[in-house]
């Protein structure tokens, strides 16, 4: 018996408007470069995402990416945090 | 000056022996397993041949013609009769041989398809580093396995099998070595690159051997016992296994010995070489001794902690280092340890000889290792070490020049690093002043407990002293007591006020201590201070005069005390310290104790540790002279309560008492209403516990509120120095309920915990409450059920130590090379980022206070400058 499979939007999916997500943002080309060139560090040096990663459902992110998050710290209140997005995994 | 050849290290490249290279490297060629001959001196072509270097002092080597321990040892090598699988090597051996083809020997991927692979390897590499590139190599394995054709030749391929630990079967046949091998010859040098594999360092066909090193004599020394037998290492009862084993096949080879003879031996042989390289291939049974524990082969040797890498290389051992058991001394400062003459007479200082102190340090030799402080060993510029003795003391005093160097022993000033494990922070390791004493025992001053987190039931620590001027330098400056009082993990100082100093700064500080200016000058003198003129010039001064004796005189601070989270109004509640007088508070260990308050780091802060620590050891001191001064002491009518408020708790008890029977009534009617999530048992529970801890708190506040804050067990739980409230109400109201993992006591007989309880008995009594205070005395139940949680909280620790302790070696293992960079960002020794800013904050821990910053008191005191 075949059954019609379930399929959801990516839109139904979405995560990102979950408290517990911390805001995810695709960097500009231009922020990209000033981010790299800040911490004097090639993309291979940067924490990694996965590209399946729920959170850039509706980024539309490519491998190769810069994926700016903005996360709650119980130190500093608000602290940004960088992921570059690989395609493996 | 000696010339040194600097050279650095570029790479290290692993790789694989061919049999070529094992005969050119061997020195000799061994072929009979026997070791001596009658006159028990070594055969020639035997395991212990001269020719792989030497062991016996006198003997000179005949491959390289130097002594002993000048002679690195010389390899040998062996001529199998048969190939035999290298065990180290068989998964890379399975691969091979099921992703290459049987005839042709090309990888089983078509032409077309090697150069997208190879890509996609690069890439996975650039993207994730090697591990990636294995992980992509895994793959590619994987789905080569399936294959049944080969893509350029068309034959067909068979499933390969591999039967543990080291036979493989094609197609339930067995796949001799001598196959294998023809296979992996076959296999060309590009091909294994998908493989991982670089041709020029490891063939696939060397993996299967047909020669065998047979390594030097020196890393298997022999070790002749007492009765002048010889025993031999282990290794080289493995290897005269494999020889005798050898040599047997060769003959029966020869002799045209049947095929099944020639099987078996060949598996015997196998085993022996598997079990050479390891003893704990999980499919083998382990070669033994005849004694039955199990030969210590190769791998045994490099692997876990007893192995080279953990035991030899991680693990270094020392000289110069000393281990007793401890004891406090609180007439010690805090950076000052107790040396007991013993170890001061056996651990050395060295001391290089010049124009300037050559008298001097001959004062030292003339004294001998036997009198204190004297020198135990004299070094001659050449480096020989002498050692000072009554026969060579005259002949050393007259040879001494400048230039040599005198190991005189440890006298009060020298440095030593003083240790306890398990060393989980840096303070587990600080730098101290040496102080002679007699005794055995280390000695400290309690304030260094918390740090070193020891006690003195029978805790060891250990010493070290430094032997160069560079490290001692080292040690002062980064490790030095003083400089560790402030505590990276929170900003505050771990090293306080404790113990009796505690309580006795609190006596000093209250508002109404008074006493003569004789008696203030007298308790002063007592712990060092010789300068009075900050003392008023009255008849009588109080306890907070005598406090800011010590303080600096410039001194500003506010700040809280213990009482001030009661009650805010309460006129000790805040400490108030203007130009070095302390105007009001008290001093509780919420502002000198350990871990809390600030005021020893505003001090630490503001006149640096030297003066901190220097500070903390007078208050300590002062408090101890206080107490010795007035007189403390805590009887057991310090927690005896009157009689209507035990008559009070007793009402308590009675009433919750009566409650709980009420509930369980309840229960028994099925009318109690269950809490959301639990059924009626666990209601009952959670509802009685709730009750009988309440009951327990009551009295115990009951008893905190009665008591007379003068007696000096109350002093004592005031200050901080010693006790809680908790402590006071067990002892003089009520122990109150024991629980046994989060819920009161169920164990024992069937349905109920003891036998004089009746079944199903869920009062308070009989599930474990206590009712008793400890100076009432316990029933004997109560003991009963005292002593069962007791046992279990013992074994709780005591199982849970290890446990942690392993946990905090994978942390600090993973996180060894983490740091900071320059530009805040944490990373590792790849320099890949962790953090992009450490903490977050960026802040340093130990420059905060509690890990935040006082914008506050910035601004006041920038203010106050002006």
């Amino acid at each position: 018996m075949a059954r019609k499979k379930k399929t959801r939007s990516k839109e139904q999916i979405e995560i990102k408007n979950h408290v517990f997500v911390p805001k995810h943002e695709k960097c500009s080309e231009a922020e990209k470069k000033r981010v790299l060139e800040k911490y004097a560090a090639d993309l291979k040096d940067f924490p990694k995402i996965s590209i399946n990663d729920p959170a850039l459902y509706t980024l539309e992110a490519a491998p190769g990416d810069l994926i700016k998050i903005t996360r709650e710290s119980q130190t500093a209140g608000k602290t940004v945090f960088y992921r570059v997005v690989i395609e493996i995994q | 000056m000696e010339d040194y050849i600097h050279k650095r290290v570029d790479r290290i490249e692993f790789g694989f022996m061919s049999p070529k290279a094992i005969k050119e490297m061997a020195s000799a060629k061994i072929v009979t397993p026997e070791l001596y001959d009658k006159e028990g001196y070594p055969v020639d072509g035997g395991l212990m041949d001269i020719r792989l270097g030497v062991i016996d002092p006198g003997l000179k080597c005949k491959t390289c013609g130097s002594k002993l321990k000048e002679c690195p040892g010389h390899f040998g090598y062996m001529e199998l009769a048969r190939p035999v699988v290298h065990i180290k090597f068989i998964s890379l051996i399975y691969d091979l041989l099921r992703c290459t083809c049987r005839d042709c020997g090309r990888i089983l991927i078509p032409k077309q398809k090697i150069d997208k692979c190879m890509e996609d390897l690069d890439h996975a590499e650039l993207e994730g580093g090697l591990n990636a590139r294995r992980d992509k190599i895994k793959e590619i394995i994987v789905e080569l396995k399936t294959v049944n054709q080969c893509p350029y030749c068309k034959a067909k391929q068979f499933k390969i099998h591999l039967e543990k630990p080291t036979t493989f079967m094609e197609e339930e046949k067995k796949v001799s070595p001598i196959e294998v091998r023809m296979r992996l010859e076959k296999v060309p040098d590009d091909d294994l690159k998908v493989f991982g594999v670089n041709p020029a360092a490891l063939r696939p066909e060397w993996t299967i051997l047909t020669v065998m090193p047979i390594p030097s004599v020196t890393m298997r020394p022999s070790i002749t016992l007492e009765s002048g037998e010889r025993s031999e290492d282990d290794l080289t009862h493995k290897l005269g296994d494999i020889v005798r084993i050898n040599q047997r096949l060769f003959e029966n080879i020869n002799a045209g010995a049947p095929e099944i003879i020639i099987e078996d031996l060949w598996d015997l042989l196998q085993y022996h070489i598997t079990t050479f390289f390891d003893n704990e291939v999980s499919q083998l049974p382990p070669a033994r001794h005849r004694s039955g524990q199990p030969l210590k082969t190769l791998t045994a040797r490099i692997k876990s902690k007893e192995g080279r890498i953990r035991h030899n290389l991680a693990g270094k051992r020392v000289n110069f280092s000393a281990r007793t058991v401890i004891s406090p001394d609180p007439k010690l400062e805090i950076n000052e340890v107790g040396v007991p003459k013993i170890i001061a007479m056996k651990l050395t200082v060295p001391e290089r000889v010049t124009e300037w102190n050559m008298e001097y340090l001959k004062q030292y030799v003339s004294r001998g290792p036997e009198n204190y402080p004297g020198a135990n060993y004299v070094i001659r510029p050449d480096g020989k070490r002498k050692r000072i003795t009554s026969e060579t003391k005259e002949q050393l005093l007259e040879e001494i020049q400048p230039g040599f160097i005198v190991e005189r022993h440890l006298m009060d000033g020298d440095i030593a690093i003083f240790n306890r494990q398990p060393s989980l922070h840096r303070m587990s390791m600080m730098c101290h002043k040496i102080k002679v004493l007699p005794g055995l025992t280390f000695r400290l001053n309690p304030c260094v407990c918390e740090p070193y987190n020891a006690d003195f039931d029978g805790d060891e620590m250990n010493l070290h002293i430094p032997q160069t001027e560079e490290a001692r330098a080292e040690a002062e400056i980064l490790m030095h007591v003083p400089t560790q009082i402030i505590s990276p993990r929170y900003g505050l100082s771990i090293i306080g006020c404790n113990k009796d100093a505690q309580t006795g700064m609190f006596v000093l500080s209250k508002k109404d201590f008074k006493l003569t200016r004789e008696e203030a000058i007298d308790l002063l003198s007592s712990i060092g201070i010789t300068e009075f003129s900050r003392l008023p010039d009255k008849e009588i001064v109080t306890g907070r005069d005598v406090i800011s004796v010590l303080l600096p005189k410039d001194f500003n601070f506010t700040g809280y005390s213990k009482k001030y989270k009661e009650n805010k109004e309460d006129p000790d509640a805040i400490v108030k310290i203007e130009k070095g007088h302390l105007k009001s508070g008290v001093l509780d260990n919420a502002n000198l104790g350990e871990g809390q308050g600030l005021l020893l780091r505003t001090i630490y802060k503001q006149y640096g540790p030297d003066f901190a620590s220097e500070f903390l050891g007078r208050i300590f001191r002062l408090g101890n002279a206080v107490l010795a001064f007035t007189g403390f002491t805590t009887g057991i009518a310090d927690i005896d309560v009157p009689s209507d408020i035990k008559q009070k708790i007793k009402d308590i008890i009675d009433q919750t008492y009566a409650e709980v029977d009420q509930l369980i009534k309840e229960y028994k009617e099925g009318t109690l209403e269950t809490l959301p999530g639990r059924n009626m048992k666990e209601t009952l529970e959670l509802k009685i516990l709730e009750k009988l801890n309440k009951a327990r708190n009551r009295s115990g506040k009951i008893v905190a509120d009665n008591a007379n804050p003068d007696r000096e067990i109350m002093v004592m739980i005031q200050s901080g120095g010693a006790g809680n409230l908790l402590n006071l109400a067990q002892m003089s109201a009520c122990v109150g309920q024991q629980a046994m993992r989060g819920g009161r006591i169920s164990k024992g007989y069937n349905k109920r915990t003891l036998s004089v309880f009746k079944k199903d008995d869920l009062s308070p009594a009989a599930r474990g409450f206590i009712k008793e205070g400890f100076k009432d005395g316990l029933k004997p139940h109560e003991l009963f059920f005292m002593s069962m949680t007791g046992r279990d909280s013992l074994m709780d620790t005591a199982l849970r130590t290890p446990k942690s302790g392993y946990l905090y070696r994978r942390l600090a293992n993973a996180l060894q090379d983490l740091k900071i960079d320059n530009d805040f960002t944490v990373r590792d020794a790849s320099n890949k980022i962790i953090q992009f800013m450490y903490g977050e904050d960026g802040v340093d821990v130990t420059k905060s206070e509690n890990g935040r910053i006082n914008v506050k008191r910035i601004i006041d005191k920038v203010l106050a400058e002006d």
